[in-house]
């Protein structure tokens, strides 16, 4: 991947709500002190006045936020998705959600991309938490194009949001003009063996070189993005373990109440399928740099090609008894 | 102040405590203290001071009233049904599978109320919000927050004291509940929260603080509070937990008590001769 085709994703973030802001007075935007990390300074110079930085505060934040959509205004705010997840949830959860208001919560640095932060700030249960909250929509982007897209879709849709955000480069995975619509799943590449399902800039790409190498061997995987985690696209699950009969699911947070959860909770109902998660196997998160932690915790395309490959070896053990 | 006002007010508190006490009997048990104590200050905001319309509930350039302290729900449920934005027979309904009237204030059940709240701590941040979005739109309204003594324990209370300075919210008034006990007794035996006024002070809000039983010295309080120009208020009402209820008033088990339905009727009748 050249530099050309990566781009910082909170540039297209911040992007991306000026675009919004300058047709709509109503979008406002929320920070507790963590603007810098955002990146969101340019929206602050623009649209001084339809900004509040509360500083270290995130329980304020929330709060503040859900004033705000109770006024038609459409907030999004901004921090670490630890803090936006395990500080705030009581707030986010009564004053945004309970009240049945309109709060747009973005949480950066999710998982191992929190890196030389540290255990502190890595957040391997955000998901989870999020997934409890009736009606809540909670997605992950995995590259700059789809960001765009599902920031815009977020925005208008009515009711709350979670967004996983990691800030920096991503690599384009996308055409500009490919079709993304929240709460239905993007097939990346079609198989008949495996569905690899995947979500966020750290685990899509890695599910893209498994997929590669698993081809090598003669293996046809399914690549799918499930960016939007809540709801989840039950019908493309259903549809791709008909199909495939083995699904490897892909996360950068705990094995726990996540994507794979989620996905095994469909298919446990439905159409019971071979399944193995990837993803943080109950632990906690510690400190080191992205690539070290995507080792540590076997977030990596190596691992979910042994995944799957084990997988099949149970699949086709199934077909022959 | 006029006198005959001061009457006309006080007459109408005593009605609201006879709904808001028959209401929890009628159902057997409920947060009588915290009703009590903000019978005035509610009576006060929706019959003097609130620009609001039963028959147009979320107009917006009304001024709005976020409850924090959200277990108080009964009182205001008097007072909204008296006003007519709802009918009064609901009352009876407090609390039942089914109500539109819950233990603690719901914006999406109740017309009138204007925030959900009840986890405590969490609405003077929602009327910051809201303060900031009329603003933006150039509403000229107020915001009135209530917040319990109690409730002033949690930290987010003073995140959002912090806020509304820094962000120059003038058009949010907001008062302290102080009746000086919470669940588990006194605050001053469990958590203290005296110096009350000097905290405020010292977070830069204007602070005022009189007593919360008397319309006329809340309503100067509103007067001068309403003449800020970049600060936020803070009005400290000095109350009485359990205030007009024979066998509530001043009883440290009040927060959350049972009520036998012919004690809720004898306070009725009482209340009626000390309205004599």
């Amino acid at each position: 991947m050249t530099e050309q085709q990566m781009q910082e994703m909170r540039d297209v973030y911040t992007q991306t709500l000026m675009q919004l802001a300058e047709k709509d007075k109503n979008i406002v935007l929320l920070e507790a002190d963590l603007m810098r990390a955002s990146g969101t300074k340019s929206f602050k110079e623009t649209f001084p006045e339809r900004t509040f930085n509360v500083g270290v505060a995130e329980a304020n934040m929330v709060g503040v936020a859900a004033g705000l959509s109770a006024t038609d205004k459409i907030p999004f705010a901004n921090t670490f998705a630890c803090f936006a997840a395990r500080r705030t949830f009581d707030q986010f959860f009564i004053s945004a959600n309970y009240a049945g208001l309109n709060v747009k919560l973005v949480g950066t640095d999710p998982g191992v991309t929190a890196a030389y932060n540290g255990g502190t700030h890595m957040p391997f249960e955000d998901l989870g938490l999020m997934r409890n909250i009736p009606q809540l929509v909670v997605f992950e982007p995995c590259d700059p194009v789809s960001l765009q897209k599902l920031v815009v879709q977020g925005a208008y849709h009515k009711g709350c949001t979670y967004m996983r955000l990691h800030r920096r480069l991503a690599a384009i995975l996308y055409e500009d003009d490919a079709e993304i619509t929240l709460g239905k799943g993007c097939i990346l590449k079609d198989g008949g063996d495996v569905t690899l399902m995947a979500t966020g800039v750290v685990m899509v790409p890695e599910a893209l070189k498994a997929a590669e190498r698993l081809e090598q061997e003669g293996v046809s995987a399914a690549v799918i993005d499930m960016h939007t985690i809540k709801p989840l696209d039950a019908a493309l699950v259903l549809q791709y373990a008909e199909k495939t009969g083995a699904i490897v699911t892909c996360e950068n947070h705990q094995i726990y109440n996540g994507l794979g959860s989620a996905v095994a909770e469909v298919l446990a109902e439905n159409r019971p399928t071979l399944m193995k998660r990837v993803g943080v196997n109950d632990e906690f998160g510690e400190v080191g740099t992205l690539e070290f932690l995507k080792e540590r915790f076997g977030l990596t395309a190596e691992n979910i090609y042994q995944q799957a490959m084990a997988l099949l070896e149970a699949k086709n053990g199934r077909a022959t008894h | 102040m006029q006198e005959q006002e001061i009457g006309w007010l006080e007459t109408k508190a005593k009605e609201i405590r006879q709904l808001t006490i028959d209401s929890i009997g009628y159902l057997g048990v409920g947060h009588v203290g915290g009703s009590m104590s903000v019978v005035e200050v509610l009576t006060l905001l929706y019959y003097k001071r609130m620009n609001v319309d039963p028959d147009h509930p979320k107009k917006r350039d009304r001024d709005q009233l976020v409850l924090s302290k959200g277990h108080a729900g009964p009182t205001l449920y008097s007072i909204l049904a008296d006003k007519g934005f709802f009918p009064i027979e609901w009352l009876h309904t407090l609390n039942q599978g089914g109500t539109n009237l819950p233990s603690h204030c719901d914006r999406n059940r109740t017309p009138g109320i204007d925030m959900s709240t009840g986890s405590l701590g969490q609405g003077l941040s929602a009327a910051i919000g809201i303060a900031l979005g009329n603003r933006l739109d150039h509403i000229d309204s107020t915001v009135y927050c209530i917040v319990g003594d109690g409730e002033s324990n949690e930290g987010q209370i003073w995140e959002a004291a912090m806020a509304a300075v820094q962000f120059q919210v003038s058009n949010l008034i907001a008062f302290t509940d102080y009746n000086k006990m919470q669940i588990d007794g006194y605050m001053r035996d469990v958590m203290n929260i005296e110096d009350l006024t000097a905290k405020w002070v010292s977070f830069g809000w204007f602070v005022q603080r009189v007593n919360g039983h008397s319309f006329e010295e809340m309503d100067k309080a509103i007067t001068r509070a309403q003449a800020e120009a970049y600060r936020p208020s803070m009005i400290v009402l000095d109350t009485i937990k359990g205030k007009g209820i024979f066998f509530a008033e001043g009883l440290l088990s009040n927060h959350n008590m049972p009520v036998d339905y012919e004690d809720a009727k004898e306070a009725i009748a009482r209340l009626n001769g000390a309205g004599e």
